[in-house]
């Protein structure tokens, strides 16, 4: 496409320039996306309503100030990530500079998913920007309100130069991936993460997937069930249960469900009423198209719905249901729900459970509920999931200090805080050497001779201590 | 095979570290105990010197065994990480995991160094390997696979020999990790076959390295070095300085100061030198051979198709169109390209792909930062070439087509992991929570705000006593009883003041 092409030549251009990487520059473009939100927070909350029906609470934490500390967190912090890495040195080595650089790669291509639209195209641009490079943000064309919206405020607060937004679907994204990038940032499924892979491995280009998968909710043994339910609660039915890191299914011994289902109704009606569906707190399907979905997988559940069940797609609303009795085989475990439905397994055992979740891809998150420190950490110990949380839901993505990743079929890389810098960089190792002490390089050159070896053997002490081994 | 290293790891034993420094230890013995083996192997393969062997191939080894064996336990526990004031109680840390079965794909042109080193991370990390070395360095193959199963747990790290097709095939299996080590149009193909199983991979491949020579140097040493750098392994090194851009004033100079070095190296005759090694095949020798063809040749261009030996060779006055210049050399040919300033040099290199590796030999540091400031390469050395790969607290990958991910030292240990995101919190303190719990109100916002997005110092601050006031803010911030819920706060657009 003509038109995507002279928006990338020139991005590669700017990269090219070096305009993007003084600090100045960067900090200048933060502040001024930090202005971008805070300037408009008012039509961004409209603009998440209208595409999600997303209460402004959720909007307002989940969205805004998510992109908000992240800003905060990134200006303060920028200076020390770019410095130079001053790196351990070995006793051949102690008259050398050698340090690592964290340097822009060039130019970036960011493609956002729909459910949580503006922060999933401003998080990883901060980190972009941060790193300094050039970018190209491609938004969900599913969340139209918000991608028209960051299409109309970007270009106004950045640098027009250094950075574009492209709005469209899947065949202007088939285009975009043909063309050469630094490296590609994408969310969204794995079908399409595959396709972005297979793209990228045309020009080496490096990648960061944020996929999905199927979050298991384990919860043995001793457990507060109030308080658990309601943190199971907040956490599925945050966004009507359409967050990559939602809890999925759960799963739990018969007497752990039995007491569990009156607590979800409690904490559900304590949220939410009792009639959701005009509460404004509930949120809506994003498309009539994946609440069809959702209908679909319902209708075909075995499972027995113990509360909720109502669907209206006119209005693209589930209501909060849970269902018990399901299946390993049902149609709701089949693939990533993304929506309002709760299905409940039960396993009679932590061991079995452990199983279940491990004879399944790794998952982007994984949830353990339980008052007792030793179920935790077996569970922590023996499965894989790209985080961790116990006793809680989501939560472990609001801090900067934890990579947000997958891992096998749920993505590769991660990012937030000082990981986005990293993942949007390149780490070049380099040593400045001196030119005396030629003497001692002497050792290495030929004529290779028994004597030589054995004064660097003995110099690099490569058996005897932990050094790393200078052959030099 | 691969299904028996996958049931291999899901036993779990990989998982205690004892087992993977027994594994790390035993390959250390095996490389001392088959030393002979190993050097007449390399030998046959790639005419390497008994003490040539050492110095580039198995030292390193040893040293990344001692550095690994001595840091595991530091590099597989828990990261903490800083936390916020909602999470004050909690423990936040990273740990490290292993990632499963990782396939190793090795290169011919140092067997060991580049197919044992990463196997050395993913045993660190935890992982079960797949160890594929070159077939093009069949013998070092062979020792492989005959030797390496006497000593490590065959069912975890198994080797497989083949050639292309058994490599294909190994390609359509899921991994878990693919490291590669070659040429970048392998690199896209095995990047290709991972993407269908969403696997993420480490490519380390080449390019040209650039070696600049400032004309202010002591041009003596530098282009011993540079010599060194170069013909070692016959030039067959994927950070091997590729060609010489240097002002025409000097370049006579550089030409002579080259030749003396390969003379004191390998003699006056270099094809007689045990220190002076071979092309590896002969498809290589004839392209290698090839690129003499259009430019002028300063001294060497001897060569000897029978024995695949060419000769230390360098091209002068050579033009950016010339053959030697369209790919990777990998071969004892170095071409000199006159630049008439730091500037044009600048421009040249960043007209091409990033390179490996990018030298720079001058005695002013401004010049050399303003170099490194102004280019892009998996890795910098100035003023000496090929030592960077030792040291083992420096990343070790490339760049753009010179490739992807880094190792070497406790990189490779990361590379090779899952840097799994951890938040251990207990079930109490749910009154803190109730801030974001709907229904949702102006207040709980601004409040939620505030203990969401704070970052803490815990050092500073005693945590017994920010518990209870914890609790106290929570409970004045949701005034009065924490326990119950209103639903007559509900949230008003009209009076946002958050």
């Amino acid at each position: 496409m003509d038109g995507q092409q002279a928006v990338i030549d020139r991005l590669r251009a700017s990269f090219r320039s070096g305009i993007s990487l003084p600090e100045q520059f960067r900090l200048g473009q933060l502040k001024a996306l930090l202005t971008l939100v805070t300037d408009n927070e008012q039509q961004i909350l409209e603009a998440l309503q209208k595409d999600l029906a997303k209460p402004k609470f959720e909007a307002i934490l989940s969205e805004v100030d998510m992109v908000i500390n992240e800003l905060s967190y990134t200006i303060s912090h920028l200076k020390s990530w770019m410095a130079p890495e001053y790196v351990e040195k070995n006793l051949a080595t102690k008259l050398d500079d050698c340090f690592v650089r964290r340097e822009p790669l060039g130019v970036v291509l960011i493609i956002g998913a729909w459910n949580y639209p503006f922060q999933l195209i401003l998080l990883p641009l901060i980190g972009t920007i941060a790193a300094g490079n050039c970018a190209i943000v491609k938004p969900s064309e599913i969340s139209v309100t918000t991608g028209k919206l960051l299409a109309d405020l970007i270009p106004k607060y950045l640098s027009q130069e250094c950075y574009a937004v492209i709005c469209g679907g899947i065949e202007e994204t088939k285009k975009l991936l043909e063309n050469r990038f630094d490296h590609i940032f994408y969310t969204g499924s794995q079908a399409v993460g595959r396709s972005v892979l297979q793209a990228a491995a045309v020009h080496l280009t490096p990648v960061t997937l944020e996929l999905g998968g199927k979050c298991p909710c384990l919860m043995y043994g001793k457990l507060d069930i109030q308080a658990a339910a309601k943190r199971l609660v907040w956490a599925k039915f945050f966004n009507a249960g359409q967050s990559c890191v939602a809890p999925d299914y759960v799963l739990c011994n018969r007497q752990t469900c039995e007491a569990l289902v009156p607590a979800l109704r409690q904490a559900l009606e304590a949220f939410y009423g009792q009639r959701p569906r005009e509460c404004d707190d509930m949120g809506r399907i994003v498309s009539q198209k994946h609440c069809a979905r959702l209908v679909s997988l319902l209708e075909r559940s075995t499972g027995k719905v113990v509360i909720g069940g109502e669907t209206d797609k006119e209005e693209k609303y589930i209501a909060p249901t849970v269902l018990v009795d399901v299946k390993e085989t049902d149609a709701l475990m089949e693939e990533e729900i993304f929506g309002p439905i709760l299905p409940i397994i039960s396993i009679d055992t932590l061991a079995d459970a452990i199983s279940f979740v491990n004879a399944r891809e790794k998952p982007l998150a994984l949830y353990v509920f339980s008052d007792e420190s030793k179920v935790v950490h077996t569970v922590l110990e023996q499965t894989s999931s790209g985080g961790f949380c116990s006793n809680d839901g989501i939560v472990h993505m609001c801090l900067p200090g934890l990579p947000f990743g997958g891992v096998g079929n749920s993505g590769m890389g991660s990012y937030h805080g000082r990981w986005g810098f990293e993942t949007f960089s390149h780490r070049r190792a380099c040593m400045l050497r001196g030119w005396g002490l030629e003497r001692v390089n002497v050792l290495r050159y030929p004529p290779y001779t028994e004597s030589n070896l054995g004064w660097l053997r003995w110099a690099t002490g490569a058996r005897r201590q932990g050094w790393g081994c200078s052959v030099m | 095979m691969l299904e028996r290293a996958r049931r291999a790891f899901l036993t779990g034993r990989t998982k205690p570290l004892e087992y993977r420094i027994r594994q790390l230890k035993s390959l250390q013995r095996f490389l001392v105990e088959r030393k002979t083996e190993i050097a007449t192997a390399l030998n046959k393969d790639l005419h390497k010197s008994e003490h040539g062997i050492p110095l580039f191939e198995t030292l390193s080894l040893e040293g990344e065994i001692s550095l690994t064996v001595n840091k595991l336990a530091e590099w597989a526990a828990p990261r903490p990480v800083e936390k916020n004031l909602l999470t004050i109680s909690d423990q936040v840390y990273i740990q490290p995991e292993p990632l499963g079965v990782v396939l190793v794909i090795g290169a011919w042109n140092y067997p060991w160094a580049v197919t044992i080193q990463p196997l050395i991370g993913a045993i660190a990390a935890g992982n079960a390997a797949v160890v594929k070395p070159s077939e093009v360095s069949m013998h070092t193959a062979k020792i492989m696979e005959d030797l390496l199963p006497l000593y490590l747990d065959k069912e975890m790290y198994p080797v497989v020999t083949g050639g292309v097709l058994e490599t294909q095939e190994l390609l359509k299996q899921r991994f878990d990790h693919i490291f590669y080590t070659g040429n970048s149009t392998v690199g896209k193909l095995v990047m290709e076959a991972a993407s269908h199983h969403l696997t993420p991979v480490t490519l380390e491949l080449g390019g040209k390295s650039p070696c600049y020579i400032d004309s202010s140097c002591d041009l003596t040493i530098a282009c011993r070095r540079i010599a060194w750098g170069k013909f070692s392994n016959c030039g067959q090194t994927c950070i091997a300085p590729d060609y010489v851009l240097c002002n025409p004033a000097i370049q006579d100079r550089v030409v002579e100061e080259i030749r003396k070095a390969v003379k004191e190296f390998y003699t006056d005759d270099p094809k007689s030198c045990t220190d002076y090694g071979r092309i590896i095949n002969q498809r290589h020798f004839k392209r290698v051979k090839a690129m003499m063809e259009d430019s002028l040749v300063a001294f060497g261009g001897e060569n000897d198709e029978s024995q695949n030996y060419i000769a230390p060779t360098v091209l002068k006055d050579v033009k950016p169109e010339a053959k030697v210049m369209q790919e990777e050399i990998f071969g004892p040919i170095l071409p000199i390209i006159t630049v008439s300033s730091v500037d044009e040099a600048i421009i040249f290199i960043n007209e091409r792909e990033k390179p490996l590796a990018l030298y720079i030999f001058s005695p002013d540091t401004k010049l050399i930062k303003r170099m490194i400031a102004e280019t892009s390469s998996g890795g910098v050395l100035a003023n000496d070439c090929l030592v960077q790969y030792s040291v083992s607290s420096l990343p070790f990958g490339g760049v753009g087509n010179s490739g992807m991910g880094a190792y070497h030292g406790k990189y490779g240990f990361d590379q090779l992991s899952h840097l799994r995101s951890c938040l251990v919190k207990s079930l109490s303190m749910e009154v803190a929570n109730k801030i974001r719990y709907p229904p949702h109100t102006a207040k709980k916002v601004g409040w939620a705000r505030f203990f969401i997005y704070r970052q803490v110092n815990l050092g500073r601050l005693g945590k017994l006593v920010l518990l209870p006031l914890l609790a106290l803010i929570a409970a004045i911030a949701l005034q009065v009883n924490p326990f119950s819920d209103s639903r007559e706060n509900s949230y008003n657009a009209e009076s946002d003041n958050s």
